[in-house]
């Protein structure tokens, strides 16, 4: 494994040169934004300790272990591959993320998984207001407590809450749970190590698809 | 002056009680503005030494984002094509778009929804934008592209967002943004990853680290608070500040946005243009938002731009508002009755939202569609563009400029006392300049 320290810039490019198979150790990211960014191989690299903005952002097929909490967006624009945060996450994690795989051990910040693409979330803790805002595509698990305005404006996302709901958002809805939900359920809290989720007691958040077409009769729920 | 009730506001009132809703449509502001065409150029004589027509060189090179990126954008003329987006526009008009900036050496850019292969193919220089809706945005398309536009606002609708109404998501723009065929698609008014200045810088960096520091990264504002804007933009690391006036157009968007918001581009420039040369910053800007013509361009130069961009007029050119387009046969096709069943006629028409452009431009209908020849299509922006570029130069030989980014502002005088506040440039026969001089 390659221990990396140094600037940002220096440590990107020499994680974007790694060949696939290939393992990386960040030391010391003391907190620093942008790191892990823009990567392109099937490599493993952890991120030993904090760190900031867009950690792991705008890659693919890479594995990426954080070893503490991670500042806004992580994960943003996730194409595929996977990212664990071993702590908490700030705002915005997996934003519009298109695939992949986002795992918070602990809680995260506002608007987690907005504008979700295809991409998975999972939070090990609570979730802030707005989870899942405008969300498209993809799935969000909640392994404790929603806040408010849970799935506002969804459109094809779905997300699982394992704990409690402050409030759903604009026309978001609580919706039976099948048995393809409960499997799905299930795969993900075990990859994700999240013992603590009861896939058959989630609460299934979808849309209820009231907003796809403009119109002044809905002037009252925006 | 119309008095507050004339027919077509009592029009519109009676449409909106019958039918509850309000107007949206598409093309720039209608409303009667200062603009370029309230500024003059002072061409050469005694005092100043003009510069052959048609024989002495006038550079039109054109530099963009040289300060921080390894590979900056490059272009034979100032004068770009505007994002607009797959979707809005037909895969083919795109096409056309791309092949014709190619053609003449500038560059033209993406928009919401993503960056088409045919595009990138058929444009030489490419600007990719970074869109609140992130539709289609990937690392992938990121790292093809030639610079990085980060959209805050346009100037149809600053702060409005985006909207492409349902029978313009056919299959391949709604796989393209994730998003259910036939849906009224909203596009987000603000960034899902970042609020306010502090983290666009860092969001700017994560761009460039994507791109391990090789393209350009312009921000786009629309005209509204532009000097704060624009400052906010610079020190957050913009190599390029696009500034887009009220003027600027729009697939689709409500009439209230178009008409009500934002300020004239001729004001815009000034304002930005003053506020990069206040923070002493390696930055150029690009105008855009009513851009017609060589005098426009020239203008638009003097006041600070260092380049401009298009996006009506280049529609205009591809045939939009034609009242025939031409056929593979190379017969002209009259389509005035698809005009009329829109309710407009020919030179008066701001239908794309509907997707039945009779044009097909604007339009995701396959039928339509059919109605553009790309060849025929690039040939005219083509030619459209190098009409633009002979004008600039003409004009600005005749200044005495041996380049077209050495026109200032002392090389114009404004016609109105509007059109002088907002250029700060004196009234003509003047030196008075309103709130500069007196």
């Amino acid at each position: 494994m390659e221990a990396l320290t140094g600037e940002v810039r220096a440590i990107n490019r020499a994680l974007r040169a790694l060949p696939d198979g290939a393992s990386a150790l960040v030391a010391d990211p003391r907190g620093r934004h942008n790191l892990a960014v823009g990567l392109d191989a099937d490599v493993r690299i952890t991120l030993d300790g904090p760190a900031g903005y867009y950690t792991g952002g705008l890659g693919k097929r890479a594995d990426l272990t954080v070893n503490g909490p991670v500042g806004w967006g992580v994960g943003e624009n996730l194409m595929s591959g996977r990212i664990h945060v071993k702590g908490d996450a700030s705002q915005s994690a997996a934003a519009t993320a298109h695939g992949g795989l986002v795992i918070v051990d602990g809680d995260a910040s506002l608007r987690a998984g907005i504008s979700l693409k295809g991409g998975t979330l999972a939070v090990g803790g609570d979730v802030g207001a707005y989870c899942g805002f405008m969300a498209q595509a993809g799935t969000v698990l909640i392994g404790g407590d929603a806040g408010d305005g849970l799935g506002d404006s969804l459109y094809e996302a779905v997300i699982y809450v394992s704990g409690r709901i402050a409030g759903l958002g604009t026309d978001a809805r609580v919706e039976d749970l099948t048995e393809d939900d409960v499997r799905k359920v299930r795969d993900l809290a075990k990859t994700c190590g999240f013992d603590h989720v009861d896939p058959e007691n989630v609460t299934r958040v979808a849309s209820a698809r009231t907003l796809y077409h403009f119109s002044t009769q809905h002037h009252a729920a925006y | 002056m119309n008095h507050t009730f004339p027919p077509s506001v009592i029009a519109e009132i009676q449409e909106r009680a019958a039918l509850g809703r309000y107007a949206i449509r598409g093309l720039g502001a209608r409303r009667a503005v200062p603009s370029f065409d309230d500024l003059l150029l002072l061409t050469a004589s005694a005092s100043r030494y003009p510069l052959e027509g048609y024989r002495e060189r006038c550079s039109t090179t054109t530099v963009l984002g040289a300060r921080n990126a390894s590979q900056p954008v490059v272009l034979d003329i100032p004068i770009t094509i505007a994002g607009m987006s797959f979707g809005a526009l037909s895969a083919a008009a795109k096409d056309a778009l791309g092949r014709a900036a190619s053609e003449v050496g500038t560059s033209t850019t993406t928009g919401d929804g993503g960056m088409t292969p045919e595009e990138r193919s058929s444009s030489k220089t490419l600007v990719y934008q970074c869109l609140p809706s992130r539709y289609g945005f990937n690392p992938d398309d990121l790292r093809k592209a030639d610079a990085v536009e980060i959209v805050l606002g346009q100037g149809a609708k600053p702060g409005g967002g985006g909207m492409l109404l349902g029978q313009k998501v056919g299959p391949r723009v709604a796989a393209m943004r994730t998003l259910p065929e036939g849906i009224d698609q909203r596009s987000a008014s603000r960034h899902p990853d970042w609020t306010g200045p502090d983290d666009l810088t860092i969001k700017i960096l994560e761009l460039r680290e994507a791109t391990d520091w090789r393209i350009p990264v312009y921000v786009k504002v629309g005209a509204t608070r532009v000097e704060h804007d624009v400052k906010l933009a610079i020190a957050a690391g913009a190599d390029v500040v696009v500034v887009d006036g009220m003027q600027g157009g729009t697939a689709a968007t409500q009439s209230a946005f178009i008409e009500h918001t934002g300020i004239p581009t001729l004001a815009a420039v000034r304002l930005a243009s003053d506020a990069i040369a206040e923070v002493g910053a390696d930055v150029q800007l690009i105008v855009s938002g009513g851009v017609r013509s060589g005098a426009d361009v020239a203008k638009a130069l003097a006041l600070g731009a260092d380049a401009v961009s298009i996006g009506v007029g280049a529609l205009v050119a591809l045939g939009c508002n034609d009242s025939a387009y031409t056929a593979e046969s190379g017969e002209r096709v009259d389509v005035t009755g698809d005009y009329r069943k829109l309710k407009v006629l020919p030179g008066d028409c701001a239908h794309c939202h509907t997707g039945a452009c009779p044009v097909g431009i604007a339009t995701q209908d396959p039928v339509l569609e059919r109605r553009l020849d790309p060849d025929t299509g690039a040939e005219r922006v083509a030619n459209y563009l190098r009409s633009l570029a002979m004008e600039t130069t003409m004009l600005a030989r005749a200044c005495g400029k041996s380049d077209v980014h050495r026109l200032e502002p002392e090389d114009l005088v404004a016609l109105t006392v509007e059109a002088a506040a907002m250029a700060r440039v004196p009234l003509a026969g003047t030196s008075w300049i309103p709130g500069v001089t007196g």
